[in-house]
């Protein structure tokens, strides 16, 4: 009977309701956006160093696994790499950030990362034909609208787009190594080194071997690089998500105290009747924190309807530099955060409602 | 109507202050109602009626003096007692009827059920006194779909649901044309005498309270004139 009660005063004003329950869903869509975007960027950059099929990584000294400056790694040391016991094949690549950190180039020896990877998966056209061909990524054509043969600005220059790969493999821009090179200053160096070993089951063996030979100098398994890609690695993400969930139970806070404040104040004849019909103040106090435990239940829902629409619109709008994903494991944490801030928010109209006087109210017109 | 009373009260008194100001609403009212008994209590705006009601029906304490309802001292009653009280001892019909808006007739009958800690249904015999009350065609109906009249007659069976000791009617036709107000009149002497329903109704009509058994004449917050 509650429940009916509680229902037929959220229909009694539809309007009400429904604003409330959209402005509960923008932070629920909030929260899950910014955490999507945050496991796309990682997941997206774990996906394409695993496509690239090596077992070790050499990075330049003093960068983290998270950071790259340049290149500073002398090219040299790839041929010394490969000399290595248990080598197969090292690959050097320039990486130069063409937007911003969302948006990454790599400049690759296609006939190395070819026997290193298995090789792109063309969807159209073919690799690189001349020094001013540019081989970019599925997400990226999309973003771009570009097609084989297109010209796209790049690091303020005209590029033909030779081919269009499959995404998920090295980078979304791919130039040939020495041209990024010459282009980024950096001919003779390279930004990090990838190794492929004979046996992989070597991997733990060659990774402390090189880190003996090369004690300055960040060495990982692609393994442990892959999983040192995650949320609490990323300086301030952390504290950043927390922040944006902060403010997603403020905001729901704040929207369900002054709605449940109005609805209360409308009501107040109504709940004189509930009292002289004999109920109790914790009768009053649950009719409206379950009015708004239903309001962040459907803010709730409508804002994780409301991230996928935005997740549609990134991967239309922006597919290769906005790889947001849709986190089903974050529903129910933001659930539960809109839940807390919806039922905080209506516990100062809830008490005032169970306070009212019952004659005053009854005689409130 | 030989046993004890059911409503009691000696030297009651209530005082409200406003702003820095006392007002006295009652001075000193006793009275005694027995079980069965359908009063009438008639007086001016200001005369303390409504007061006299609230107290009985625990809806504010006294300031002083002495109001036992159905064997219970309200004088020493918390809110929670109070709030007990309204459950199933004593009930109200108003005279703006005082329905839930946003639900049927049907419901507004159920939640007063569910409040008073029973099954929402009413029982079977409850039948009977819907169609009695004429209403039991019209249960499915929101209040702004019904007449001053149904309604009326809804927060009457809504009232009388729970078998209170009492039924308390605060002007109870003061809403309704003289041919409405003429069938809640009866229905009211209906339910006092086949039911045995102890009743106090206040009003201003001199036709209505001649409804009741007696009439108590107030005045000043005082009781001047009762049945000898």
């Amino acid at each position: 009977m509650t429940a009916k009660l509680v229902l037929e005063n959220l229909k009694h004003k539809p309007m009400r309701s429904l604003l409330s329950i959209l402005l509960i869903g923008v932070p629920v869509t909030l929260i899950l956006c910014l955490v999507g975007l945050s496991h796309g960027f990682l997941e997206d950059s774990q996906r394409r160093t695993r496509g690239i099929g090596a077992d070790v990584v050499v990075r330049p000294k003093g960068t983290s696994y998270l950071t790259l400056s340049g290149a500073p790694i002398p090219q040299q040391m790839v041929g010394l790499l490969a000399g290595h016991p248990h080598v197969k094949l090292a690959m050097g690549v320039v990486n130069y950030p063409v937007q911003g950190v969302t948006l990454g180039a790599t400049g690759v020896d296609l006939k190395q990362f070819d026997q290193m990877s298995g090789g792109f998966t063309y969807l159209h056209g073919g690799p690189f034909q001349g020094p001013d061909d540019v081989i970019i990524d599925q997400f990226y054509a999309d973003e771009q609208h570009a097609h084989v043969g297109d010209r796209i600005s790049l690091l303020n220059k005209p590029w033909r787009v030779c081919g269009i790969i499959e995404g998920g493999k090295l980078a979304h821009i791919v130039f040939p190594l020495g041209v990024l090179q010459e282009k980024t200053s950096s001919t003779g160096n390279v930004s990090q080194i990838y190794l492929k070993l004979d046996d992989p089951a070597n991997t733990a063996a060659v990774v402390q071997g090189l880190k003996n030979l090369l004690p300055d100098y960040p060495i990982f398994s692609i393994a442990e690089f892959t999983s040192l890609i995650n949320v609490n690695n990323i300086p301030a993400l952390k504290e950043f998500i927390i922040v944006i969930m902060a403010i997603g139970v403020i905001i729901g806070f704040a929207v369900v105290c002054l709605s449940m404040y109005m609805a209360v104040l409308q009501r107040t004849r109504e709940i004189g009747i509930l009292k002289s019909l004999g109920a109790s103040q914790f009768f009053i106090l649950r009719i409206i924190l379950t009015e708004a435990v239903i309001l962040g239940i459907g803010g709730t829902i409508l804002g994780i309807a409301m991230s996928f629409g935005a997740w549609w619109l990134i991967r239309t709008v922006e597919p290769a530099s906005i790889p947001m994903v849709i986190v089903p494991s974050w529903w129910p944490i933001a659930g539960v955060v809109t839940l807390i801030g919806s039922a905080f928010g209506a516990l100062y109209p809830g008490i005032s409602a169970a306070r009212h006087d019952t004659i005053e109210a009854l005689a409130y017109e | 109507m030989n046993s004890g009373p059911i409503i009691e009260t000696r030297d009651l008194r209530k005082t409200y202050r406003v702003g820095k100001v006392d007002v006295p609403a009652l001075r000193g009212v006793d009275l005694t109602v027995k079980p069965g008994q359908f009063l009438a209590i008639v007086g001016p705006s200001g005369s303390g009626k409504s007061t006299l009601f609230h107290i009985i029906g625990g809806l504010t304490p006294p300031t002083s003096g002495e109001v036992r309802v159905a064997g219970q001292d309200l004088a020493a009653m918390t809110e929670a007692g109070r709030t007990r009280l309204r459950k199933r001892t004593v009930a109200f019909v108003f005279q703006k009827f005082n329905l839930l808006p946003n639900l049927t007739a049907r419901d507004n009958i159920a939640i007063a059920r569910h409040i008073g800690g029973f099954d929402s249904k009413p029982e079977e015999s409850f039948e009977e006194v819907l169609r009695l009350l004429g209403i039991a065609n019209r249960l499915d109906h929101k209040p702004s779909e019904l007449s001053g009249g149904e309604q009326q007659r809804v927060a009457i069976a809504r009232a009388i649901v729970n078998h209170p000791a009492i039924l308390l009617a605060d002007e109870p036709t003061g809403n309704l044309d003289s041919e409405s107000s003429k069938a809640v009149l009866e229905i009211l002497r209906g339910l006092n005498e086949r039911l045995g329903q102890t009743i106090l109704m206040i009003t201003h009509n001199p036709e209505a309270a001649a409804y009741g058994h007696y009439i108590v004449h107030m005045r000043d917050g005082k009781i001047i004139e009762r049945p000898s």
